[in-house]
């Protein structure tokens, strides 16, 4: 009888009725093939292996990580409920020791989604990722929680929600954002004041294959882990690097997402993005879910599997091997010197910016105030106006904030005004006020 | 009349059916080396002097399927499988001789690479070699496309004389365990051949000339000739002759839990408006998971001959049994025992019982009689544990789509029906724990034989079109077609109902009042680019398990 080398846990919820609109690429038939491929591999009759029915989040469970425009409900549908709701249920599973590692197969994803929703961006509502770290934080006092995003996009809605929290290291590998959506991802953006160098961009050459991606995972991902030393590993597991993909150019394969998932050895993977239903999907899963199980994944080959053609040149290599030098270096920057580099030395600091939601067409512009903190993440307000007449002010204190953060934090939500809603996220009660 | 025959592992139990009701009923030792022999005793039994002829159905389970998985004594076979992508095949070796050969196709049925014929054929003669006569073809997604397994079939044709092929024994995606339920077919064709023959020519013999029925382990039934086509289906037909055996006593629209306590095990299964819940994907019988079609029952190891035994001031029972009970000349003392102290179990030697208890109430410091009532109270309450717990497993199957997530059915057992031995003295102190209405079922020693007698034919048939590759298939039944672009659900349901519907009869069943419903019908638009390339439908149709109607008897 076949057994899993560790405990996994697996919740697969295709949403076989669901889709944002029929020719939409996340759409009823993503995750046809895929689970053909899985029943027909007979993988959740592996001993150790054991499948799991979602739960449904709740809008407590969203409002840890999200201000919502006006509401939950109002952006979401009772599909990213359950598609959130599958990441919680792996968390939830690992954490009450049932599981040893988990692996959320869901859909809609959450990768794009940031802190303040007004609607759609990339396919995206609400950050599955973050609303199981969230939970995964503040009901089980989970403290370092390192995320890898492995999807071809960059993810900037998580790297939007952690952008100022040292605790919480996201690194993203994508596809260099000059040549792909969401058009970031860049070197450059290493985390706010209070987190510097705690978000790792790493933006790949189109073309880059299994060589070049599993050089960076080894010579960069894995370093900076062992470093970081979270007490967790979440991957946000796209699987649109792959070479058959329709809207993204990399070269990545099902036997390079396996080794992926072996060596980076992740406690839970939420599937994010993949389009290539067919051709890709099904041999991406099946691998995924066999390295975590720890068993022989060698045969899953796609039909027309041929590593010659897909290597990278030689060019893109050095290039590769030349950013993955520099992101070491910045990376042993992290904190106050590498802060005080990029953001000066200010008691607040502010930015500004708009944000596009391409699914749903919306604008949005953004003031944002920050508290420079050395005690904690820092309180920070949102000042948030859309061209669908929304303008909202956020105030978000964070986990384990310190009694001035915490002090600025209410002030600022009492004081909020000329706004059609406020709303307070007091992370440190584990709490979410509206007004 | 009917006759129903509940072959069991330690009895046989037998009922003769009228219009009014059971007329006649006895109890066999059941000699497994001999299996024929018992159900002969069995039908002489209730026969007595009544016209053989007046018989006019006779359905039996056996525990033959069974047996040979639990005790290995299945006849060789040689497996050839064809896998592609995926796990490495020869993680699911199984029996004697088992051949990888090269082709593959993938989920949509389009073939990835040719199907090795000289592979084929030298694993064909490697098998051979070894003296084996009976072989198992399978290929992943046969059930897609059967066309590889059929080419092996070709071939294989005049070398063996047992031949199965994965892709007629369901329509389920699953391929290890369709290896593995190619095997016990195969394996079991001979045991089960011979079985069937001698059935027949003792009824013959007899002047019984009724159809001979078997049961499955979803409580449908099959003929005989049909069960050798596929006879592992028979696995596991003594728990759901039990369940059909509750069905005429279930209340309609509620649902219920089925407990039937024998000696050494107590089986539970769930009822939802006299329908039994089935098993997602098939039964597993002694570590084998295979596709055959199984309702869903769970069997722990308590019943009314379980050792008790305790460990410092705690009872324990179960899950050994040591023999029968004190009062039978049992070695240990039992919850027979306990039902014997307390004047709930008649015959036997009371004064032995009595002794036993006392024992076991001065270890745990407690008067012979009150230990005799925590014994009986404790087994209840495990009893119930494990059959909450049977049901939380069932609401938490996973779901596929959010109509199922947001309005899926969430069992609630309402009542319970008991049934075996100490089916009326347990059924009040089971319904006490479980906080539900209980009862024991009429007849409840052979309430199962009743179920076999009862029981309806069933089936299930997965029809697959893809129009934009142009194909309609049911791969089980060996239909295959070209769809035009047209082809909709309703035709992909119309086909899979008339499938159904001819394969049931084909198997037996009763034309009249044959009840077909759709089990599952998913359509998906498949886009390629920006437009639509075709539909892939996906419908799978069944005759519900249950029973026929027979005068007044249900
Ligand atoms: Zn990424
Ligand atoms: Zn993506
Ligand atoms: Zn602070």
């Amino acid at each position: 009888m076949l057994k899993a080398k560790s405990r996994i846990g697996l919740v697969f919820f295709p949403a076989f009725d669901w889709a944002i609109d029929p020719s939409h690429p996340e759409r009823e038939e993503r995750l046809l093939y895929t689970q053909d491929q899985i029943f027909e591999e007979g993988l959740m009759d592996i001993e150790g292996i054991q499948e799991f029915k979602p739960d449904l989040v709740t809008d407590q469970d969203i409002q840890r990580a999200h201000f919502c425009v006006p509401d939950e409900s109002t952006v979401t549908t009772s599909s990213h409920y359950v598609s959130a709701g599958g990441a919680k249920t792996m968390a939830r599973e690992l954490m009450e020791g049932h599981i040893e590692k988990g692996f959320a197969l869901v859909r809609p994803p959450g990768h794009h989604a940031m802190r303040v929703v007004h609607g759609g961006r990339g396919f995206c509502n609400i950050n599955i990722e973050a609303i199981m770290v969230e939970y995964l934080r503040s009901q089980w006092g989970v403290k370092r929680i390192a995320i890898v995003d492995t999807d071809c996009h960059h993810g900037d809605g998580t790297q939007d929600i952690y952008w100022h929290d040292p605790d919480v290291l996201f690194i993203s590998l994508h596809q260099d954002g000059r040549t792909l959506y969401p058009g970031s991802g860049f070197m450059e953006e290493l985390g706010g004041p209070n987190a510097a160098g705690y978000t790792v961009n790493i933006p790949l050459p189109p073309h880059t294959s299994e060589e070049g991606y599993l050089y960076t995972v080894e010579n960069a991902v894995m370093p900076i882990l062992d470093d970081f030393k979270p007490d967790l590993i979440i991957n946000s597991a796209g699987q649109d690097n792959h070479y058959t993909d329709p809207i993204t150019n990399m070269n990545f394969t099902a036997q390079g997402y396996a080794k992926l998932t072996e060596i980076l050895n992740p406690h839970i993977a939420v599937l994010e993005g993949g389009y290539s239903i067919e051709a890709a999907l099904p041999y991406v899963n099946a691998g995924i879910i066999l390295a975590m199980a720890g068993l022989d994944y060698s045969h899953v080959l796609e039909p027309d599997y041929n590593p010659a053609v897909l290597k990278e040149s030689k060019d893109t290599l050095q290039y590769i091997h030349k950013l993955c030098d520099r992101v070491m270096d910045q990376w042993s920057r992290r904190g106050p010197e590498l802060s005080q580099k990029v953001f000066g030395k200010k008691e607040f600091h502010e930015r500004s910016r708009s944000i596009m939601y391409d699914t749903d067409g919306i604008y949005e512009g953004q003031k944002e105030i920050l508290r420079s903190c050395s005690d904690c993440a820092g309180s920070f307000r949102i000042e948030s106006k859309s061209d669908r007449d929304w303008r909202i002010i956020g105030v978000h204190i964070p986990l384990n904030a310190c009694p001035a953060c915490k002090a600025q934090g209410e002030e600022w939500y009492e004081n909020a005004s000329g706004a059609d809603k406020a709303y307070l996220q007091d992370r440190s009660r584990d709490l979410y006020l509206k007004k | 009349m009917i006759i129903g025959l509940d072959v069991g592992g330690t009895h046989t139990d037998v009922v003769l059916l009228g219009p009014e009701g059971v007329l006649a009923r006895t109890k066999e030792v059941t000699d497994q080396e001999n299996l024929v022999d018992t159900v002969l005793r069995g039908v002489d039994g209730v026969l007595g002097d009544i016209d053989p002829g007046k018989i006019t159905r006779v359905v039996l389970s056996t525990t033959l399927t069974t047996n040979s998985v639990i005790r290995n004594t299945l006849t060789p076979v040689g497996m050839v499988v064809a896998a592609g992508p995926g796990m490495d095949p020869k993680l699911h070796a199984i029996g004697s001789s088992f051949h990888v050969v090269k082709g593959a196709l993938d989920h949509r049925g389009a073939e990835i690479a040719a199907l090795d014929k000289e592979a084929v054929k030298k694993a064909f003669a490697l098998i051979r070699e070894k003296g084996i006569r009976a072989i198992g073809l399978v290929t992943k997604f046969s059930v897609r496309n059967p066309s590889h397994e059929e080419a092996m079939e070709k071939a294989a044709k005049g070398l063996f004389d047992t031949v199965f092929c994965g892709h007629r024994l369901s329509g389920v995606l699953n391929f290890p365990r369709r290896i593995a339920s190619c095997w016990l077919n195969a394996g079991v064709h001979d045991a089960f051949f011979s079985f069937s023959q001698a059935v027949k020519e003792a009824f013959r013999a007899r002047g019984i000339i009724a159809p001979v029925h078997v049961l499955k382990a979803d409580g449908g039934t099959f003929s005989l000739d049909a069960a050798l086509e596929c006879p592992g289906e028979t696995v596991l037909s003594g728990p759901s002759a039990s369940v059909m055996g509750a069905i005429p006593h279930s209340p309609s629209a509620k649902d219920v839990l089925v407990l039937d306590i024998g000696g050494t095990t107590t089986d539970m299964a769930v009822l939802i408006d006299k329908v039994p819940v089935l098993e997602p994907l098939g039964a597993e019988v002694g570590g084998v998971k295979t596709l055959f079609r199984a309702l869903k029952s769970v069997s722990i190891g308590l019943g009314g001959d379980s050792e008790l035994t305790r460990k410092g001031k705690e009872l324990l029972i179960g899950p050994d049994r040591k023999g029968p009970a004190l009062c039978l000349g049992g070695p240990v003392p039992t919850p027979t025992d306990a039902m014997a102290v307390l004047g709930l179990f008649e015959g036997g030697d009371r004064a032995a019982a009595f002794k036993g208890m006392e024992t076991l109430g001065r270890d745990l410091g407690m008067e012979t009689e009150a230990v005799s009532r925590f014994v009986l109270k404790s087994l209840c309450e495990k009893i119930r544990d494990a059959a909450f717990a049977m049901v939380e497993g069932i609401n938490a199957r996973p779901v596929y789509t959010l109509h199922e997530m947001l309005e899926g059915y969430v069992v609630k057992p309402e009542a319970l029906l008991v049934m075996g031995g100490p089916a009326a003295v347990l059924a009040p102190g089971l319904g006490e724990a479980c906080g539900l209405e209980s009862r024991a079922v009429p007849d409840w020693g052979v309430a199962n034989a009743i179920g076999a007698a009862l029981a309806r034919t069933t089936c299930a048939v997965t029809v697959l079109a893809d129009t934009q590759r142009g194909f309609v298939r049911a791969p089980e039944e060996g239909y295959s077609a070209e769809a035009p672009i047209a082809f909709n659900m309703d035709d992909a349901i119309a086909l899979a109902k008339k499938l159904v519907r001819e394969k049931a009869l084909r198997l037996g069943a009763d034309a009249k009042g044959l009840e077909v419903e759709v089990l599952e019908a998913q359509e998906f638009s498949m886009m390629r680019g920006y437009r639509r390339a075709g539909r892939n439908i996906r419908v799978r149709a069944q005759v519900k398990p249950g029973l026929i109607r027979n005068g007044g008897v249900i």
